[in-house]
């Protein structure tokens, strides 16, 4: 049987003196944050934190220094994560770029597209969106219809992407598009490119979510010229990259704390002598909490030792997910309070929130089913 | 897992392969206790991995332990290996000799209360210990008692028995002592939390725990992998594609939990570690066997399938020692009493 493996691994003990500074610095930059703004957490979208962040060494930090980043472990990176997302920072204007689009542009963009973005995203000072999806082509993403073809010079593009995150915030998308159209091999024929939304023939159309916030847009694009150097990577490896890409996204901490602001909350509500019922349930949370951030470690651990557990980080999304959903429902359980959106006390704020949110958690970056297809795949079994 | 760790996991993995058998375990099952099986054991050094040299261990360390007690639980192993474990080291602990051969540990319930008295130079032992693991069996029960202070005693084995079994046949016995001379007794001193059976107990569950799920997933892979209905292999079903990565996720964070409280008893207190342990291990043990029978089909609810020597003894260790609500429990009070605000810097603390 084809297997997984999950090393414990120790934070070495510098990490604890850069954990007291993230800490010093998130304190006072969001000391008095009520928590249901906290729980937006990788939702909210601040320019000016983003690039206090990048000031402090914070935004590629195991990125080669020649580009702006650090050259720090991916431990270290870790820790600030964490701290982020356990405070709940608002780290969506620079989460995509030191995710996803940085580490993509450091292993296949070309030397110019690298010294042009690089310095700049681990500056804090540019925001990325992901245009992945279609209206046609959710799961089935090799499915995409959005045409790019060539011309001289570069590319005109034409179609529709949907659910793009931030689009109307961002100052470049990834988008992935169909460049040849090579009949029965859909995985065939796609490739990567950087877009600017500014670009003529590009409209963004806003869509609302469910609770009425305006995060995700739809795209269309109408003859917009691309250039050639703005294309990521060969032409036709799109998928093997954006595989390689989403891979990234599934292994960090904010796979399983999106909802960590509701159960501090419910503590406080249960109070520092909870009965018997409180105690089980906060208990039973909080175990399950220790064991994902120490999956979530031994993932870091092997990233830092150059092994790519693409397997072990599906793994933590899946057991992560499914335990962000599940604090909202405990909470609903135990307490009985009403989930409410601009007034009552925090915690039935905050749960009002994450009841509303909570859908999005196995759906984003890929569906729970998809994942446990990726898992199944690990096994041996597809 | 350093060099030394995998030269000890591949040793269990092939001794408990080629011993632990099928019909061995049947025996075991109807009360034939496995001499040979122990001796092997025994003679290849790994009844005391953690134990100081100097008390005639193998010098290791827990994380070593986790090795052999995990492969234990993988291999259903019919001996009271996880409880020698405990009982040595609390002797190692107070300085007491450890004596060879099986031992156990008493009391498991922290109803039970035993009395340690003083006559003269000897101690005597007065008390009822119930679902002592393994009691029958052991040639020595190491002991915490109250003799004025909490005390850790080993007494000889063979006293008034009443015999009795788990879920798996394991043998669940209760044991009387009334003023019964004990081997030697020492004050348990600073060196041991007051509920240290049940602590270590809790804690060898766990890593048993997580090595049965270990095998209900090789297990279940390979048959998914093998039946076929409708002309291919079940494994190829998505419906049972997602439930194997379901117990994938169990058997995961389970080792990882297990583990992880092995490594914080090996750097000092470790409660809080056991018990997530031992609540996150019962609730995969509870879900991972309900699943690796549901893709077994009815084969696998039969006596004649293996897949029961490991899904009962689950169904049975998640129980032992404190049920996940107990130790649920404990962790919500210790939390709760810290502060809300605390929550995340406790859990970072190592
Ligand atoms: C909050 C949020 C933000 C997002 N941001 C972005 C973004 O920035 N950029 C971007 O490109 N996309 C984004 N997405 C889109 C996201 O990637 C898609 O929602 C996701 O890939 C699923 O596609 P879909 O919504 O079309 O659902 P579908 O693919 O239509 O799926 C619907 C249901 O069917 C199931 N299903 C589909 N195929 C199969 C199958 N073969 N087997 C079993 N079940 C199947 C799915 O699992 C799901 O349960 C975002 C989505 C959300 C919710």
């Amino acid at each position: 049987m084809a297997t997984f493996h999950f090393e414990l691994v120790d934070l070495p003990r510098e990490v604890e003196t850069l954990r007291a500074e993230v800490r010093g610095f998130l304190q006072e930059n969001l000391g008095g944050r009520a928590p249901d703004q906290r729980a937006r957490s990788w939702g909210g979208f601040d320019r000016e934190f983003s690039r206090k962040v990048g000031a402090r060494g914070w935004i590629g930090m195991t990125w080669p220094k020649r580009y702006g980043g650090h050259e720090r472990s991916a431990l270290e990176r870790y820790v600030v994560l964490e701290e982020m997302l356990a405070a709940g920072a608002p780290v969506s204007a620079h989460w995509v770029t030191d995710r996803q689009s940085g580490p993509l542009l450091l292993r296949f963009g070309t030397e110019a597209q690298r010294q042009r973005f690089l310095p700049r995203m681990a500056r804090g000072e540019l925001a990325f969106a992901i245009g992945m999806s279609e209206p046609d082509s959710g799961s089935d993403l090799a499915s995409i219809r959005t045409r790019a073809e060539k011309v001289p010079g570069g590319y005109r593009v034409n179609g529709t992407k949907v659910w793009t995150s931030n689009a109307h915030l961002s100052d470049y998308m990834i988008a992935l598009f169909r460049t040849q159209v090579v009949p029965d091999k859909k995985h065939e024929g796609l490739s990567q490119f950087l877009v600017d939304p500014q670009s003529p023939g590009i409209s963004i159309r806003a869509i609302y979510d469910l609770s009425g916030a305006h995060h995700f847009n739809e795209v269309v694009f109408q003859d917009v010229f691309v250039p050639d150097d703005m294309r990521v990577g060969e032409e036709g490896d799109g998928w093997r990259q954006v595989t390689a890409e989403l891979a990234f996204e599934r292994s960090g901490p904010e796979r399983y704390l999106s909802s960590i602001q509701l159960l501090i909350e419910t503590i406080r509500e249960a109070g520092t002598e909870p009965d018997e019922r409180a105690a089980v349930a906060i208990g039973r949370l909080v175990a399950h909490l220790t064991t994902l951030r120490q999956m979530s470690i031994s993932v870091a651990g092997m990233l830092q030792a150059g092994q790519s557990p693409n397997l072990e980080a599906a793994v933590v999304k899946d057991v992560g997910t499914c335990f962000e959903q599940e604090i909202p429902e405990a909470v609903h359980l135990l307490m009985g309070v009403e989930p409410r959106l601009n007034s009552g006390s925090q915690l039935e704020r905050t749960l009002g929130y994450l009841i509303e949110h909570a859908p999005s958690f196995s759906l984003r970056g890929g569906t729970r089913e998809v994942l446990r297809g990726i898992i199944a795949r690990g096994l041996g079994l597809r | 897992m350093n060099d030394l760790q995998a030269i000890l996991a591949g040793t269990v993995t092939r001794l408990f392969a080629a011993h632990v058998t099928k019909e061995l375990l049947e025996s075991a099952e109807k009360g034939q206790w496995p001499a040979a099986l122990w001796q092997v054991v025994q003679e290849s050094g790994l009844t005391l991995p953690q134990i100081p040299e100097a008390h005639g261990g193998s010098g290791g360390t827990w994380q070593d332990a986790y090795i052999v007690v995990s492969a234990a639980g993988r291999f259903a192993v019919p001996l009271p290996l996880a409880e020698t474990v405990v009982g040595a080291w609390l002797l190692s602990q107070v300085n007491l000799d450890v004596p060879t051969g099986p031992l156990t540990v008493a009391p498991v319930h922290r109803a039970d209360r035993l009395k340690l008295t003083r006559d003269g130079k000897q101690w005597r032992l007065t008390g009822t210990a119930t679902g002592v693991p393994w009691g029958r069996a052991s040639t020595h029960v190491v002991v915490a008692g109250d003799g004025g202070e909490p005390m850790i005693a080993l007494v000889a084995g063979g006293g008034r028995v009443k015999a009795d079994e788990n879920l798996a046949l394991e043998p669940r016995d209760t044991l009387v002592w009334n003023g019964t001379p004990v081997v030697a007794a020492a004050p348990a001193g600073h060196r041991l939390p007051a509920d240290a059976v049940q602590l270590y107990g809790a804690l060898v569950r766990s890593a048993q725990m997580a090595g049965g799920l270990e095998y209900l997933l090789s297990q279940t892979v390979r048959y998914v992998g093998e039946r076929k209905q409708f002309g291919r292999p079940i494994g190829s079903f998505q419906a049972i594609q997602h439930q194997l990565a379901l117990l994938a996720g169990h058997t995961a964070a389970a080792g990882i939990a297990a583990a992880n409280a092995f490594r914080a008893v090996d750097k000092g207190a470790a409660d809080f570690e056991i018990a997530v342990a031992k609540v996150r291990t019962g609730e995969a043990a509870g879900l991972g066997a309900g699943i690796a029978h549901q893709c077994h089909g009815a084969i696998g609810f039969t006596y004649e399938h293996s897949l029961h020597f490991v899904t009962r003894r689950l169904w049975a260790w998640r129980a032992e020692f404190g049920a996940e609500s107990q130790w649920a429990a404990e962790i919500g009070r210790r939390v709760a009493k810290r502060g809300a605000d605390t929550l995340w810097s406790s859990i970072t603390r190592q």
